[in-house]
Parts: C-alpha cells; structure tokens; sequence
C-alpha cells in the first residue's frame, strides 16, 4: 500500500450533516469483499450513492456536480462509529478524499484514518457547522486549507481554525512513516519489556518462549 | 505508587513501553486475535518480510464469513468468502498461530470463545481485529478493537502506540428488578448517555449491579460499549471471574495461577481514585429495553412510546431521529410493544452464550413461534452449542420452531454469515448489538433487545415484554 505524506491539503470540502455515520453505512459489508487493501472507493457510502435500482441517487451530496471533486469531508459527530473495518479509511482514501472534519470520530476509525494517509481532524460542533455553511453558500466553490504542520484549517472566506493531533502521528504522517518500521525503531525497549515482564506477569505469557528466541532471556539485537 | 490509580491507569502503566509525551504511548500487547476478515494482515506481513514477534500470543479463528448450516465448509455465498478462510488458515498454520478453525470443536465467535478458552484474562492488554473486542472487559482485561494496520503492528512489534483513554466509571447502583436483563442495562445506559457518550473513555461498569452479575452478563455489558463509541469497557476482576478462568484450557495453572491471581487482586480502582467522567444508573427503575431507531441510543422501555423527533434537543438530533423513524417505518407517540415482527435472531457477540440460550429456553419451553415468523438461532461457540445441547435447549428452539445453527456471526451482519440476509423491509428482533440501516439486510428494520425479549415476541410475533410470558 502506497503511504503518502500529508503535509497541506488545498480542496473542495463536501457537507454530510449526519450524525453517528456508522462504518456499515460508509462501506456496508457488502461491498468488503476483497482480500486487498485498494480499490474499495466504488463502495464508498454504496446505498446512500445509489438508489434501490442501482443508479446514482443525485441528491446524495457526494453526487452534486460541485462536490464531486472534493477531498475532504465535513461531517457530524461520531464518524465512524461502529466495525473496526479499516476498509472504511481506505474506502475513503480511494474514493479521492484526504481529510475528513468532524467534530468527533469513532476511536478505532480515527486510528486506522491516520495509518493511511487520511487526516482525521476534530473541530468543535459549532466550528464545523460553520464551514458546512460557508461551503453550501458557496456552492463548493472555494477551498479550505488544512495546514497539517502548523494544525490549522483555513475556511473558504479565511476563518483559521486550529486542531491537535498528538506529536507522534503528526510526525508520522507529515514523513509518510510506516508505522511497523517507526516502532522497530524501539525493539530494545520492546525487548527489555518483556524480559521485566516475563518475571513480573509470568502468567501472561505461555512457557518461556519468545521473541525470536527459544529462552527466556531475550538478547537485544 | 502513591496517588490513588484507578484499573485503567493501573493496566496503562504495567504495559508501557516508552512514553511519546500527549499521553501517547507505546504499550505492550498480550494477546492478539484475527478472524478471516483480517486475513490479509499474514500476507502482508510475508510480503514485508516481517516475522510474527510471539506467535504463541497470537490467535485466530473463523466466524464472520463462513456460514452457519450443518455440515458447512470454506465456500459460502460471499463471493470471495472462501478466499479469506484459505488465507487465514494458510497464515496461521506457516506462522503456527493457534488457529481454530471451521471443524475446531471450539471454534466460535472470538469474543465468546477467547473467554471460553482462557485466552482472554484479567489485566491483559487483548486486542482483536473487530470493534467488539470490548467484550473481553468482561473477564478484566483491557481490550479494543483495531484495523489491519494495527493488527499487522501489533503482530510484528508486540506492541501498539496508542493515546491513553480518558477514565469513566459507570455504577449502576440498586438492585436490577427481575425480568431485567444485563442487555437492557447497557442499553438503557446508552439511552442515557447518548452513542457518542463514550468517546474517548475507557469505562470501568462498577456498582452493586455489576458486581452481581454472572461473568457472562459481564461480557454483554461490556460488549456495547463501542455502542457508547467508548475505547474499551471493563468490569474488576473478583472471586466469580477467577472461578469462571480456572481451569479453563490456556488459563495459568499451578503456582502461575496464584501468582496470576495475586496479581489480579491488585487491579481494582483504588477507593478514592478520580475518573474523568462518573455516570450512575438506578437499576431499580430500569425495565426491558428495545431500540425503535437506527442508532443503539434510539432507545426505550418496551412499554413506552416511540418519541416525536421533534422533542430532541438539537436540529441536527431532530433530522436523525426522523430519518430513523422514517427508514424503521413506524410512527411518533406510536406503543413499541405490538410491532408486528417478521423475524427475529438470538445470537452474535453480546448474546449467544449459554445464559442467554437458557434465558430465552426458559420462555420457549412448551411454546411455537407464531406461525410465518422466521426464527434462528446461532449459538456463540462450539462449547457453548455443546452445553446447550447437552441440556435439552436444542430441542426447545427446534421444537418452538427455531433454527438451531452452527456457531459463528451468523445473521448479525448481512455480507457476512455466509452471505444471508434478512428479507427486504423485513421488521426483525435481534439480541445483538447493532440496529444501523442495512446492517442484517437490505433496508432490514432491526430492533435489540435481550434474549428473553426476543424469545417472547417470537410466540407472540410481535415485540413484547418478557415478563409478561415469564
Ligand atoms: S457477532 Fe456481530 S458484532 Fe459480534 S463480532 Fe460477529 S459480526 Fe461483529
């Protein structure tokens, strides 16, 4: 899977105004089929894009001609809520978007969201209700700037709002950093750990086997 | 050592590894379990060139994709369905997870079966690829769900980075009335708090109630609590969550159990630790709950009133609860009790285990399902279905005209459970956890309650309260 770096993003932002969007409703198990880990940005919001016979439904927001090129998405409380399919995140990611604002998200998604290269940004409820309306006024003409470094989102008329994302994501995604090669990084730490841990929680491990190894005492390295 | 910690710290700081700063650390992982649906994460590790760190503390088994008919084996009507079983299985054998697979006399619903099996304990960190790993706070652990990015993270390191949660403690004080159940506890606690009102939380369910409830009625509690969106739910481990491990085949034995127990004794909230939220439920006052909507907090008492949207406190809540009313079909001011029913399920992560399978028995017993209601039940685990069979329950649901299935996730969940599906439009009462649009079917209506709510609205064929069939 190719991890891209986040840095700014300049882009057409789409208003969902629902709340609870839950991850069966932005890929509904349906459309999971796939033992891959692209390719899922047809089945993105599937039954809300579509209508009972399969064609598009035009007044679903993603399908108006003047959000069809939007990169980030403006939603409600709790995105996200629900499954832990990361199939979600890529959903997204592959349908074209980069960044999704909203005022909270589901834990896990928010977690997988920043694993793969989709920013997931927390602006307070009435912060994003104002950028939903900036941006239907505007007819999604006119851009928002999500400024990753300096944690900022600029509105379509100039409003500078401000975000957190703790420290080590931030950088992780600013460096497009592959998570399992970043935490190597610490495999001494990883394995002293263990090593403490095997003499305090004994019962949590399964004889003395472990890392690599086949004794109790791990060496670094 | 010395300020008060509450379970959570004390689990947080027994596995950090290294501590980034923004309360952001890297944590050591216990236990770590895959259902085919995560298949991809052994491919993508051998692509890598990434070893398993412990594969001894890495588990999987299959229940979301394969079917739930006797005599079932890897093709299912999910195009690709069969591809993930293959995959799963070919991971775990060259990688030498345990693997419980389809003709695996223990293989079940991860959540049921892990603490079946011992696998899941007290003050372990417990992580599964699927949002109901929650569940596993049943038995004292700390356990979420992740994605596949985590998952393959935590299979290579041994450890994820993870922000701490903040604290909530729920106590439901009182007595709980009889006739109410471990499911509309939670649920009523989701009514009340809303289904964002976890988030960001680890919640620790303390209280008279809770400490009276068997461990199973624990994992249904904590089970819902991604339906509060909370990070993890848990429950402190006492004397029946140790007599519930012991002996259970991958529990400590000999003088690891003591020394384990030792240790669990030590993880309940110190007396005056903080939580960042506190909630309190009047268990005296709760009665069945049933969801009327499409979110888990479109919740009532079953012998109330679906509510008119427009009472709700914000626009956008007013615009969500008339979608809810208008994809569920039914009508502000209108008696939940009395909807007519078409089908309905017991089974799935928060209620197939064996308390639940007897609960909804003791109301079939002698009974049939009214006539055209489509009626299953898929049992949690193979030892669960074993138990059950061993009492005589099988009976009672096939003799009420019941399905009696294979364990597995069965109809929780359309695209999964070997590709069924509910009916179009069909109105369906499930003891399972999620009621969103779509979820068991195309345009489905789901309504949740507990078993014993399900099993009395199958004889009548219409939603209604258990106790009066009690
Ligand atoms: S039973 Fe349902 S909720 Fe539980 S793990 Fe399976 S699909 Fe998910």
């Amino acid at each position: 899977m190719s991890r891209k770096a986040f840095v700014r993003l300049e882009a057409v932002a789409a208003p969902l105004r629902r709340l609870n969007v839950d991850t069966d409703a932005i890929i509904p198990g349906t459309q999971l089929l796939k033992v891959a880990k692209g390719g899922f940005g047809e089945g993105l919001f599937y039954n809300w894009r579509h209508r009972e016979d399969g064609s598009e439904d035009p007044d679903f927001v993603l399908n108006k001609p003047q959000f069809r090129e939007a990169e980030i998405l403006l939603a409600g409380h709790n995105f996200a809520c629900g499954s832990s399919r990361e199939v979600a995140a890529w959903a997204l990611r592959d349908y074209g978007f980069r960044c999704v604002i909203a005022p909270s998200f589901g834990n896990i998604f928010y977690s997988n969201a920043l694993k793969n290269g989709l920013l997931p940004v927390i602006l307070p409820e009435d912060e994003v209700d104002a950028i939903c309306d900036e941006v239907e006024a505007r007819q999604g003409r006119g851009k928002l700037v999500v400024d990753l470094p300096a944690q900022t989102v600029a509105s379509p008329s100039g409003k500078r709002l401000r975000f957190r994302v703790p420290d080590i994501y931030r950088q992780a995604m600013i460096d497009a950093l592959d998570p399992i090669s970043a935490t190597l990084r610490f495999r001494e730490d990883i394995i002293a750990f263990q090593n403490r841990d095997r003499k305090m929680r004994p019962w949590a491990y399964f004889g003395p086997r472990t890392i690599g190894g086949d004794d109790f005492e791990v060496k670094a390295g | 050592m010395n300020a008060p910690r509450n379970m959570l710290d004390k689990i947080w700081d027994d596995h950090i590894v290294r501590d980034f700063g923004d309360n952001t650390c890297l944590v050591h992982v216990d236990r770590a379990f895959l259902h085919e649906l995560a298949a991809i994460a052994f491919s993508s590790l051998k692509e890598a060139g990434r070893p398993i760190l412990s594969p001894e503390l890495t588990f999987a088994t299959v229940d979301h994709l394969l079917d739930t008919y006797r005599g079932r084996g890897d093709a299912t009507l999910i195009p690709n369905g069969a591809d993930f079983i293959r995959q799963l299985r070919a991971g775990a054998r060259e990688t030498g997870v345990g693997f419980f697979d389809i003709d695996d006399p223990e293989q079940g619903i991860v959540h049921v079966m892990a603490p079946e099996q011992g696998i899941a304990l007290p003050g372990t960190i417990f992580v599964c690829c699927d949002s109901h790993t929650s569940t596993i706070g049943g038995v004292g652990a700390m356990a979420w769900g992740i994605g596949t990015t985590d998952i393959e993270h935590a299979m290579a390191t041994g450890c994820l980075v993870q922000t701490k949660p903040l604290s909530m403690r729920v106590r439901f004080e009182g007595r709980r009335p009889s006739g109410v159940t471990a499911k509309d506890m939670i649920l009523a606690l989701i009514g009340q708090i809303s289904a964002d009102g976890g988030n960001g939380y680890a919640i620790e369910y303390a209280g008279e109630a809770v400490e009276a409830l068997s461990i199973e009625e624990r994992l249904t509690i904590c089970n819902m609590s991604i339906e509060l969106s909370a990070r993890a739910g848990f429950v402190a481990p006492d004397e029946r969550t140790f007599a519930f491990l012991k002996e259970k085949p991958y529990a400590p034995k000999g003088a690891q159990w003591d020394a384990a127990v030792d240790y669990w004794r030590t993880l309940s909230s110190d007396t005056d630790a903080r939580f960042d939220r506190e909630v309190v439920i009047d268990c005296a006052r709760l009665s069945p709950q049933v969801t009327w909507g499409t979110s888990p907090e479109h919740v009532i008492g079953v012998e109330d009133a679906i509510p008119d949207p427009s009472l709700a406190p914000t626009s956008r809540e007013q615009e969500s609860r008339r979608r809810a009313i208008n994809y569920m079909g039914v009508s502000p001011g209108q008696k939940i009790a009395g909807l007519s029913l078409d089908a309905v399920f017991i089974g799935s992560c928060t209620n197939s285990r064996l308390n639940d399978l007897r609960e909804a028995a003791s109301i079939l017993r002698g009974r049939k399902v009214a006539p055209g209601l489509m009626a299953i039940c898929s049992p949690g685990s193979g030892e669960t279905k074993r138990r059950a069979e061993a009492e005589g329950i099988d009976r009672i649901f096939t003799e009420a005209g019941f399905q009696w299935r294979e364990p597995g996730c069965s109809l929780c969940m359309s695209g999964g459970a070997g590709g069924e599906a509910f009916p179009e439009h069909a109105r369906v009462l499930s003891s399972t956890n999620r009621n969103f649009e779509n979820r068991q079917g195309r345009n489905v209506r789901s309504h949740l309650g507990s078993p014993a709510m399900v099993a009395a609205s199958a004889v009548a064929g219409r939603i209604t309260d258990p106790r009066s069939l009690a």
